[in-house]
């Protein structure tokens, strides 16, 4: 089977980028270089082109109610203007893929998929939507997605658009034209830095990209691929489908629970999910450190005195942070930081321990805190 | 360019004749241009015996691992310590500062039938991009 490629194909060529098949697609894994592009986005600005990824338009009166179905999250609490991070879920609450929801209007809904579950997506809701699911058409060919994230990126994008991108708060998006190209602009992204996700006909793309370049570059934007957003979204610790998630493991278990809103009624896999909410869950995902010299990755095992534990779902060296870091299922009693395991590299058990994450919180932004750790914690 | 005054594995690895029996070992630069930013440099204690296609150690980017095979047999005299903590001189200086280990060798006189000139290197590196 021939790779596809995006609209950008020919720009990663002439820039010098390495390109590598990737779920059917060729994109560029680098650059200048994973280290100097990832530590260009988390100190200037870095540009992604993520149109690989999938683009589904759901309109109509059966929109909402399907996507209610469908999703875990709460769609009906999104205004126009406004996305969530959301799943497709299975049965017993694991991952079809993880998407992002956009609400564009009252009945108009786009859903951002995985380049490699775009089509396994659609079979998905065509399935379980039945004829509800005709309200929803695959606008993935004719669409391109750039990402732009550092904290630089606003004031590069600012230069190119009238829209006031100071008011796009996070997860949120507006409809306007960017160097004269009519498209989407939302503030989020995969690298925990701030940045802006911007989705334009496919046609109209390498204009864009090189309007963006060209403006950025004066402010140290750099041509980004594949290999610094897994290294970026690592250090975040945002999960990857196919690695951290997957059908068999739930969105509980992903430790992505905040996603689940079972007050909004059923949808696929809420059952399951609610008795994890409620009686716990005995595996959990969690980010470890490792504590001796070597590099974790995919598929490695974890032991404990030799006892199989789990296996790495993500790992790699950190180019920001400098550290050996992964993610993990453990044992739901063996999740708390400071837990010691081994990784086990090529036959050598590295000591490893549980630390809490994400990892990398960008300077300004406050981390999260955990309700049931800070209940823990006042006992 | 390939230097012509080494000789050269086709798994990407470069060797140097001391002239004392002894040789120096690194990756190509190729390889490092293969391998991309590397992080992580895991290499044989000294005093251990190698031979001829065992694993010597392993060089990890930050995209992938991969095993170093010994070109040669011999036994480990020396290892470069400093890409402890400066892994990335592989990268920046892989026929230099970036060597990994030097061998006292079984027999130095084997090295030239069993190993590749830099031309021949070069056509292996060629034919393997076609």
């Amino acid at each position: 089977m021939s790779l596809r490629r995006t609209p950008l194909h020919a720009l990663h060529k002439e820039l010098g980028g390495r390109l590598v098949p990737f779920a059917g697609w060729e994109m560029p894994v680098q650059f200048g270089g994973v280290v100097s592009e990832h530590l260009a986005v988390r100190r200037q600005a870095g540009l992604f082109d993520v149109s690989h990824m999938g683009e589904l338009r759901v309109t109509g009166p059966d929109a909402l109610p399907l996507l209610q179905r469908l999703t875990p999250n709460d769609v009906s609490r999104l205004v126009p203007g406004r996305a969530q991070y959301s799943a497709l879920t299975t049965d017993s609450g694991g991952f079809v893929d993880d998407i992002v929801v956009y609400r564009r209007g009252e009945e108009s809904f786009l859903v951002v998929t995985n380049a490699a579950n775009t089509a396994r997506d659609l079979a998905w809701i065509r399935e379980r939507g039945g004829t509800a699911a005709e309200c929803v058409e695959d606008l993935s060919d004719e669409t391109a997605l750039l990402a732009l994230q550092g904290p630089r990126s606003q004031a590069i994008l600012q230069t190119l658009t009238d829209l006031d991108l100071a008011t796009i708060r996070y997860y949120r998006f507006a409809e306007g034209e960017v160097a004269g190209v009519p498209g989407t602009v939302a503030r989020m992204g995969y690298t925990g830095e701030d940045g802006f996700e911007i989705m334009v006909p496919a046609d109209r793309a390498e204009g864009l990209a090189r309007r963006l370049l060209d403006a950025g570059s004066p402010e140290g934007l750099v041509s980004t691929g594949l290999g610094a957003r897994d290294t970026l979204r690592l250090e975040a610790k945002m999960a990857l489908h196919g690695n951290d998630i997957d059908e068999d493991h739930s969105v509980e278990e992903a430790d992505l629970g905040w996603i689940v809103k079972p007050d909004k009624g059923d949808f696929i896999g809420r059952d399951v999910l609610v008795v994890q909410r409620e009686h716990g869950v005995t595996r959990k995902l969690v980010g470890f450190e490792l504590r001796d010299r070597g590099v974790p990755r995919h598929g490695y095992p974890i032991v404990v005195n030799g006892e199989p534990f789990g296996e790495v779902t993500s790992g790699g060296h950190a180019p920001f942070l400098k550290k050996s870091l992964g993610l993990a299922y453990l044992p739901a009693d063996a999740c708390e930081p400071g837990q010691a395991f081994e990784v086990v590299i090529r036959g050598r058990p590295v000591p490893a321990e549980v630390v809490p994450t994400p990892f990398y919180v960008r300077p300004g932004k406050k981390k999260k805190k955990k309700k049931k750790r800070a209940a823990a914690a006042a006992v | 360019m390939t230097p012509d005054d080494l000789y050269y594995s086709k798994e990407h690895e470069w060797l140097r004749l001391e002239g004392d029996g002894s040789a120096t070992i690194g990756i190509t630069d190729h390889a490092q241009q293969e391998l991309g930013d590397i992080v992580y440099v895991e290499l044989p204690d000294p005093g251990s015996a190698l031979e001829a296609d065992d694993v010597m150690g392993s060089v990890e980017s930050v995209k992938a691992v991969s095993e170093i095979f010994s070109p040669v047999a011999g036994t480990v005299t020396a290892v470069n310590d400093a890409l402890e903590d400066a892994p990335e001189v592989v990268n920046s200086d892989p026929y230099g500062d970036g060597w990994l280990i030097r061998l006292r060798l079984e027999d130095p006189g084997s090295v030239a039938g069993t190993m590749l000139s830099a031309g021949d290197y070069d056509t292996h590196v060629a034919s393997e991009a076609d």
